[in-house]
């Protein structure tokens, strides 16, 4: 057998095909680059599992692959449990090695804010060619000098209720304040129909109720410096006596251990009569429509309405869960990512997604209030507006790094546990701003 | 001739430096511990000095931080999360570790008696311990689920309760039910270990014993659970120090709640630091439980020397 020498392997490989390009093996240590087909930019993209399977079918089959040919870029989507992206994210940010890009909650990019790349050109782009981004989005997503993420979509929170049990006890009509909602609520638990909600460490449902519920009756985490802790007053007093009364006459006790997932089964199970959700409720039941069958027998989804939070003294809130995507600093393939965002987040494409979450996802510009998708289910038509509602954390500060460390510590949401649980109401609130005083020093 | 041949090899040539070495016992006894002492420095050592050095900073994730000295320390003593979450560290351990000895000894000492299909139980009583932890508080959870709970499902046919226990919404029940899960994962740690103290203590002397006329409670105070002290030492050991430092339990069936109710040092170190992004505080949180774990195995590893000895 012929012996090759390197001398001769490199004049060999010179001559091939490749080689006449790159000018082979000795070209490709010459100019110290790798060949052009080993340069394919990898974009690794890491998000949630979706709580409507259908759309990470889609982003997986079909959206991922025609972005890869539309841009020449691979792309690695890697869904994972939402309670895991946080330990992601803080593993890669310290190791400075991990995901490219990241979905983040609410105002989790104020916790990472060192550690992303700016998105304000991408952000205002999708804002002029669709009407302008909401409020909402740019509050938790710009600090208002720049964009620290890209807004993706708000997954509205809205009371899910079985509309056959409210007409059986004469209540034909969503209540529209606490004090009527705690009514009904106490005779639908009379008939063992409780309402559902979690006071639990929980990053959706819990602090999508709670802080709602305590801007409504006035309260407020800090003033608009957002410097003074302003909890403790007397509306937020009263908002913790109505919570303790309104919990025992009308809840499911075992809320206090509920995650996000809980008021779901409770629901589809026929164990709670309401629930504060995002539509997945409703989509599971229309999912597997003989699967989930009321006590007449008929499809549980045709007795399914939604309905947004009561109204307090102070008025009408939503705080619901805003999705967007980080770019994160150490990443070796910002421009591809880039590239993907801008792919993602084009009119046409958007679409595809936004159709296949039914009214899960609401997008976070005003255009798509007018999509056609809003008509044709008015189940699903009390989430059009969520985003254009919602009402960021550090009311009535910004939403900044200070009200994500109080939104992650479950600060708010503990203060309604332990009153709940039996602690006088003026000791939860002392308790409260003694833990927010700690936040925002 | 050949003897002489020999002898002229070994003078002209000594064997190479390398092996001399070798047969030096102190160099290859350092050699043979080089492995494990790479090991434990890189994932014992620089994580624990990189912990003591993250804690005195105010580094968040993302961000260095700069030397704050033991303001994270004061903060957290301070702070009455972290106060409950070493009150239930202690209760934890301290009551899973009596729980988890006192039926270990006895299923321990049923396994050490023959019967049919002993090999076969033995193999089953590992199962807790076998199964994945995170697999088996799944379970867990959905048995103490606050709609759901088959306990409460049972209870209620058999006429025992009228309405639902709120199992994990109760911040006493919450703390019972993980602390009967820990049990429960632990009680086969302690029957395998104490079998196989067990299983050395020849027949004879409990044989001996009851010639005597030695009662069974007799034999077992003062011939068994003397030779049985020494394994049942290192195996409390062993479970205080994982006990202590639990995660996975807690994290899963309560994440600490309610309202913080069964935080332990680990789970809340995770909440601030990883949860919140508090890096140094979380690292703070995390190390307050070295120097007590410190003291404990302290006192536990004196007490075994002196049983040893005696």
């Amino acid at each position: 057998m012929a012996r090759v020498t390197r001398r001769k392997f490199l004049r060999v490989s010179s001559a091939g095909a490749l080689a006449a390009k790159s000018g082979g093996i000795a070209g490709i240590l010459a100019t110290g680059q790798a060949p052009a087909h080993a340069q394919t930019a990898t974009v690794h993209w890491l998000k949630w599992v979706d709580f409507v399977p259908a759309s990470d079918q889609l982003l997986k089959r079909d959206m991922v692959p025609e972005a890869e040919k539309a841009l020449g870029i691979k792309i690695n989507l890697e869904t994972i449990n939402a309670n895991d992206l946080q330990p992601r994210i803080t593993a890669a940010i310290q190791s400075g090695s991990g995901a490219d890009l990241i979905m983040a909650f609410n105002n989790w990019p104020y916790l990472y804010a060192d550690s992303i790349v700016e998105m304000t050109e991408q952000a205002e782009s999708v804002s002029a060619n669709e009407g302008g981004l909401y409020k909402y989005a740019r509050s938790l997503c710009s600090d208002g000098t720049r964009f620290m993420s890209m807004p993706w979509a708000v997954i509205g929170g809205m009371i899910a209720y079985r509309k056959s049990w409210f007409d059986e006890i004469g209540v034909t009509t969503f209540p529209e304040t606490w004090e009527t909602y705690r009514e009904v609520g106490k005779k639908l638990k009379a008939k063992g129909r409780p309402i559902g909600q979690t006071l639990g460490h929980t990053f959706g449902d819990a602090p999508g109720f709670t802080y709602p519920y305590l801007w409504s009756w006035g309260g407020k985490e800090v003033e608009a410096d957002g410097k003074t802790v302003a909890i403790n007053s007397k509306e937020t007093l009263q908002s913790v006596k109505f919570m303790t009364a309104f919990w025992k006459e009308a809840h499911d006790e075992g809320g206090l251990a509920w995650d996000d997932t809980n008021n779901n089964r409770a629901f589809l199970s026929q164990t709670i009569s309401a629930t504060l959700n995002g539509a997945s409720i409703y989509i599971e039941s229309q999912r597997n429509p003989d699967k989930y069958v009321t006590e007449k027998g008929t499809q549980m989804k045709t007795d399914i309405q939604h309905a947004p939070l009561p109204k307090g003294p102070a008025g009408q809130f939503g705080f619901h869960l805003l999705q967007s995507h980080m770019l994160m600093k150490y990443s070796k393939n910002q421009e591809a990512a880039k590239k993907l965002v801008a792919w993602l987040q084009t009119t046409s494409n958007y679409e595809k997604w936004f159709l296949s979450q039914k009214g899960f996802a609401t997008p976070c510009t005003a255009n798509w209030e007018k999509h056609k998708l809003w008509d044709e289910d008015p189940v699903m038509a009390p989430y059009k507006v969520a985003a254009r509602l919602g009402q960021a954390p550090g009311f009535a500060g910004p939403p900044n790094a200070k009200a994500a460390e109080a939104w992650t510590k479950y600060i708010i949401t503990d203060m309604y546990a332990k009153a709940v649980q039996g602690m006088p109401a003026e000791e939860a609130v002392k308790w409260t701003e003694d833990e927010l005083k700690k936040v925002y020093v | 001739m050949a003897v002489q041949a020999i002898e002229t090899t070994f003078g002209e040539a000594p064997p190479p430096r390398r092996q001399r070495l070798l047969e030096d016992e102190r160099w290859l006894a350092f050699m043979l511990l080089v492995p494990t002492m790479v090991l434990l420095g890189m994932f014992i050592a620089y994580p624990f000095a990189r912990g003591i050095l993250l804690s005195v900073t105010n580094s968040r994730v993302g961000v260095p931080g700069q030397f704050v000295g033991l303001a994270n320390y004061y903060k957290i003593w301070n702070d009455t999360i972290f106060r409950t979450a070493v009150y239930n560290t202690f209760l934890y351990t301290a009551v899973t570790t009596v729980f988890k000895l006192g039926l270990g000894l006895w299923l321990a000492m049923l396994l050490n008696r023959d019967f049919r299909g002993k090999a076969f139980t033995r193999a089953f009583i590992l199962l807790p311990f076998i199964i994945p932890t995170v697999l088996s508080t799944f379970a867990w959870k959905w048995m103490f689920d606050p709609t759901f709970s088959v306990l409460n499902w049972v209870l209620y046919h058999l006429g025992l309760i009228t309405g639902r226990i709120n199992w994990l919404g109760d911040p006493d029940l919450a703390m019972i039910s993980i602390i009967v899960v820990n049990i429960w994962r632990g009680v086969p740690f302690f029957a395998i270990s104490l079998l196989a103290g067990l299983q050395t203590i020849s027949p004879e002397l409990n044989e001996a014993a009851a010639i005597d006329g030695a009662k069974p409670w007799q034999r077992f105070w003062h011939v068994t659970w003397p030779l049985l002290l020494p394994v049942t030492m290192v195996v409390v050991l062993f479970s205080v120090i994982q006990t202590f430092a639990d995660f996975q339990i807690v994290y899963v069936m309560t994440g600490g709640g309610p309202a913080n109710a069964t935080h332990l040092f680990a789970t809340y170190a995770y909440q601030i630091g990883v949860g919140t992004g508090l890096l140094s505080e979380g690292a703070a949180i995390s190390l307050a439980m070295f120097p007590i774990l410190f003291l404990v195995v302290i006192i536990q590893l004196l007490y075994i020397r002196r049983v040893e000895v005696r």
